[in-house]
């Protein structure tokens, strides 16, 4: 296939002059899915490619007619707790392994408006929980640059499917990094937007203040072009507010909206400390690219963000403590019979057998940290630093374009690597967590290739500021030129 | 006082905003009575994942009236908490509620209700809070208790109702004051328009009660004014009997059983359950502006206290007999003012509703609603004419209001078979001789003491069924005596 169209942006090209083009797309996808899905598993529920090339004729009759949608022909893949009307939706949990939901997510809705096809549902971590995609009940993804590595997470089977070819694109979640680290593992683009820009309706809440829906892409145009579509005030959601759009046109023409004179920051406490040598030497290096290329690079310090780790995961365990309750067996997912037995048993055993470890994990720790006595200690200390790592955070933002960091700070781990030890897992979050605690926007692109493993950079922008934000990440994706990054695994197809 | 012991009661009011078109987060509709089960829903109110809450603004602003009214400062942000346990009725095993707490806030503190228990006493009782929250679904038993039931099923259609929870200090001494106090807080959401409370399930209380400094005793989920003053006097005498008998009263929550009149353990509660309160972040702190208050303080409609202060003015009824009226219920009152408007005659028309309409709904355990419609407006008026002509009597009178509310008798019907005065002399004359003849020791005695007249003509009455004119009766036996004899 030629590489131009594998971009959204290319596809789209391709297909507004050739719309039947979409068929010989399809196929070419599912002959790549019939490849590498085995090896990858990015899916829990794979559409049927009868059924996607059923919906393309209606895609293919709207591109001729010159009616299509922003998405028409774009096969995207959706992460598994994004709710679809009659298509399962499992959050990779065994608690809802037959959940088909009775309506669509907003977000959902807004894509297919504008005829994307949705081609699958993608694994990941049981309710968002977790940095890997090892913490799926059903199975572990695997990331496609090397089979022997974590993809990341927790949208990583998402992030697979984009980055081995067997998606045009995806919608991923992202709480405390859970676009993000996929995307940095995986060598594609992931935007995790300002809290509230996209609306969370038909998302399964994870930790309500902080989950918020983000396209992963193949560039930073493609998750522009994403955004435009799902950004924007959605009555169903009370935290949801207006966007501004003219985020793809922003990063056709970086510099209509930025100064420039570009100044970014870097936050001494998210480049030394955890970070492993090879991530940092790289990260250096692309510092050195942009400096060469003009920007100004400031370095500076911000002491709070030491605590943002621990605060970052009371007020998510808390909130999950709290969202998870609903999983009882009683109107959907798992179910056992209720005969002769008292209801509070059922739940008992429906929420022991239902859920896995590490979410049991973090439902207890978001119990104790709201409980009478400790909740004064844990949820409220957490809340106050939450506020003053936002409100440094942006005083910063005033001052400069963006916050710029290593994505992760380690290379993808093996599977098993991290699993095992939860504190060891939790610290490759430190650098993504500040942007959910604050609810600025956040975006992770490429920046090299390192013993054969992507690594990547984040920037941090100003809150309801993304179109900023895809701007500057359009010219360092210009500076550092690797997009589109292709993993050896599906090389030959291409 | 109880022999000696100080009975400390306070009370949980439930209210539904049943004036809301929708329930409190989602658009289902608020009516959710007489629908099949499970069908007045949809994913936010079964709390299925992923959906999300939306506050319907106009159940704060009728909540903050309802605030205003009862002297309550509102708060300067609306926040909703999310109150956990876990239990069938309840969709997301939370429920989103308010709280007084470090980072949230319920809808008002503080407050006052003046009740009037009996007549010439008044007394303050103070409320400590005002919440609003949502209505958990319904728990039904098929065999209509638990304990006849061998499963129970949910129905999740008023799940997601806005409710107001209304919480008073401790300082109702007797189940007649907490009777007196719902009563007159459900005519103050009665005229405010907020609540209907005639509405099955509409409005339940929790009382919380506690005898000589003991400990404190919850009886759940009462339905009824009635039934609050019912289970209050039971439960205390339960307490007292086991004071009495040298025992201790244990803290618990117990159930009113209706049919059986009497409070049913609980659970014991062993520990105070943790709630796990926190600021629900799924709904946005919102401000409530000064503006607003000012507007909803200038909208509010006139309340009880100043209806009774009115009807005073205007229809110069007694403190006690306009409060009566006003705190029965709205539709009392307006039907008050309905007749009077047609028929005039105030002291009757109040005298009839709280003397005979009360006590009869009371006896045959009617609805105050149905009471008045069996006794409606065309009705009354038309008793009140007969009376003013002199058809009838002040004694066939109450007979007419017994008969229309009792048996739905028109009164038309009652004046066709004849039930009406007797005041034609030649046939009191016959009754006079009857009831001469048949008592000659009444007569004698008559004849030297006056006062025994009053018994021959209540002998007329008898035989008459009520139907003699009193005064007419008395002129002609006084006449027939003095024939008689000599009575002077
Ligand atoms: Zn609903």
């Amino acid at each position: 296939m030629d590489r131009e169209v594998l971009t959204l942006s290319g596809l789209r090209a391709k297909l507004a002059e050739n719309p039947k083009f979409l068929y010989e797309y399809i196929e070419f996808i599912y002959d790549v899915i019939d490849a590498v899905e085995g090896k990858v598993k990015a899916f829990i529920t794979l559409r049927s490619k009868d059924d996607v090339l059923r919906e393309a004729d209606r895609v293919v009759d709207k591109l001729i007619e010159g009616r299509a949608g922003r998405l028409a022909g774009a096969l995207l893949a959706v992460k598994d707790n994004i709710v679809t009307k009659g298509l399962r939706t499992t959050c990779a949990s065994k608690i809802l392994s037959d959940f088909i939901p009775p309506y669509n997510a907003t977000v959902v809705d807004r894509i297919l408006r504008e005829d994307a096809i949705i081609i699958g549902k993608t694994n990941m971590d049981e309710f968002a929980m977790g940095s890997t995609t090892e913490n799926s009940a059903f199975f572990p993804t695997r990331n496609p640059w090397d089979l022997s590595r974590v993809p990341g997470g927790s949208s990583g089977g998402s992030a697979a499917a984009v980055s081995a070819l067997e998606a045009t694109a995806a919608l991923g979640t992202d709480t405390g990094g859970s676009v993000r680290a996929p995307a940095a593992f995986t060598a594609t683009v992931g935007l995790k937007p300002t809290y509230g820009l996209v609306s969370r309706y038909g998302l399964i809440a994870y930790a309500s203040s902080m989950d918020q829906v983000g396209p992963i892409g193949r560039t930073v145009t493609d998750v522009s072009i994403i955004l435009d579509v799902i950004s924007g005030r959605d009555v169903k959601d009370a935290t949801s507010t207006h966007s501004r759009g003219g985020y793809r046109e922003a990063t056709v023409e970086p510099f209509k909206v930025l100064h420039p004179k570009l100044r970014v920051a870097v936050i001494e406490e998210l480049v030394v400390g955890g970070v492993e040598k090879p991530v940092k030497h790289s990260f250096l290096r692309t510092l050195r690219k942009l400096e060469s290329n003009g920007i100004d690079v400031i370095w500076l310090n911000m002491p709070i963000s030491r605590y943002s780790l621990p605060a970052y995961y009371i007020i998510a365990m808390a909130e999950a403590s709290s969202n998870l309750a609903r999983y009882d067996g009683i109107r959907y997912g798992l179910h056992e019979s209720v005969e002769g037995r008292p209801w509070y048993e059922v739940y008992t055993n429906v929420r022991t057998r239902g859920f896995g470890k590490e979410v049991k994990h973090r439902i207890l720790l978001g119990s104790f940290v709201l409980s009478a006595g400790y909740y004064d200690e844990y949820y409220l200390r957490a809340s106050k630093v939450r506020k003053i790592v936002r409100d440094s955070l942006l005083a910063i933002l005033r001052e400069h374009d963006a916050v710029i960091s290593p994505t992760m700070p380690v290379l993808p781990p093996k599977l098993g690597e991290r699993i095992a030890d939860p504190l060891k897992l939790y610290a490759i979050d430190i650098n993504t967590v500040l942007a959910n605690l604050a609810g600025v926007p956040a975006i992770s692109i490429p920046s090299d290739i390192v013993n054969d493993l992507p690594v990547a950079v984040q920037l941090m922008g100003n809150e309801f500021d993304e179109v900023r934000l895809v701007a500057l990440a359009r010219v360092v994706e210009g500076i550092i030129n690797l997009a589109p990054l292709v993993p050896p695994l599906v090389r030959r197809y291409v | 006082m109880y022999s000696g012991f100080k009975v400390m009661i306070g009370l949980e009011v439930h209210a539904q905003i049943t004036s809301l078109k929708t329930k409190l987060f989602c658009s289902c509709p608020s009516n959710y009575r007489e629908k099949p089960p499970n069908t007045n829903v949809c994913p936010v109110c079964l709390g299925l994942p992923g959906s999300l809450p939306v506050l319907n603004k106009k159940a704060i602003e009728e909540a903050v009236k309802v605030a205003l009214a009862l002297n309550s400062t509102p708060s300067k942000v609306l926040i909703f908490t999310r109150k956990h346990y876990f239990y069938p009725d309840l969709p997301k095993n939370y429920q989103i509620s308010q709280y007084d707490g470090v980072g949230s806030a319920p809808l008002a503190k503080g407050g006052y209700i003046v009740i009037s228990p009996t007549r010439g006493v008044e007394k303050v009782v103070r409320i400590r809070r005002i919440n609003v929250e949502e209505d958990p679904g319904r728990i039904v038993y098929p065999y209509g208790s638990i304990s006849a039931s061998p499963y129970s099923l949910i129905d999740y259609n008023r799940s997601g109702i806005a409710l107001l929870e209304i919480v008073t200090e401790p300082d109702l001494e007797s189940p007649r004051e907490a009777r007196c106090f719902i009563q007159k807080l459900l005519s103050i959401l009665e005229h405010l328009g907020v609540t209907d409370p005639k509405l099955e399930g509409a409005v339940r209380v929790d009382a919380n009660v506690s005898v000589g400094g003991g400990e404190r005793v919850e009886i759940k989920n009462i339905g009824s004014p009635k039934d609050v003053e019912k289970a209050l006097a039971y439960e205390i005498a339960r307490q007292l009997s086991i004071i009495r008998s040298g025992g201790k009263v244990i803290r618990e929550t117990r159930h009113w059983d209706k049919s059986k009149g009497v409070t049913i353990a609980g659970r014991a509660k062993e520990l105070e359950e943790d709630y796990r309160y926190f600021p629900d972040p799924d709904l946005p702190a919102i401000p409530i502006d000064k503006s607003l208050i000012d507007r909803l303080l200038s909208e509010l409609p006139e309340l009880p206290d100043e209806r009774v202060s009115r009807l005073i003015r205007e229809y110069g009824l007694t403190r006690y007999v306009a409060s009566v009226i006003v705190t029965s219920g709205k539709d009392l009152a307006d039907f008050f003012e309905e007749v009077v408007r047609q028929c005039g005659s105030p002291q009757l028309v109040s005298s009839i509703l709280v003397n005979e309409l009360l006590r009869w709904v009371d006896e045959l355990n009617v609805d105050l609603r149905e009471g008045i419609k069996r006794l409606n407006k065309d009705r009354l008026c038309k008793i009140i004419s007969y009376y003013n002509n002199n058809l009838i009597n002040i004694k066939l009178l109450k007979n007419y209001i017994k008969e229309v509310i009792v048996n739905n008798a028109e009164p038309e019907a009652l004046v066709r078979q004849g039930y009406v005065t007797i005041r034609d002399c030649r046939v009191l004359e016959a009754v006079i001789d009857e009831v001469i003849r048949e008592n000659p020791k009444a007569v004698s005695d008559a004849l030297k003491n006056p006062k025994v007249i009053n018994y021959l003509v209540g002998q007329v009455m008898l035989k008459t069924k009520c139907r003699a004119d009193p005064r007419i009766t008395n002129e002609l036996i006084v006449r027939r005596l003095r024939s008689l004899g000599n009575v002077s």
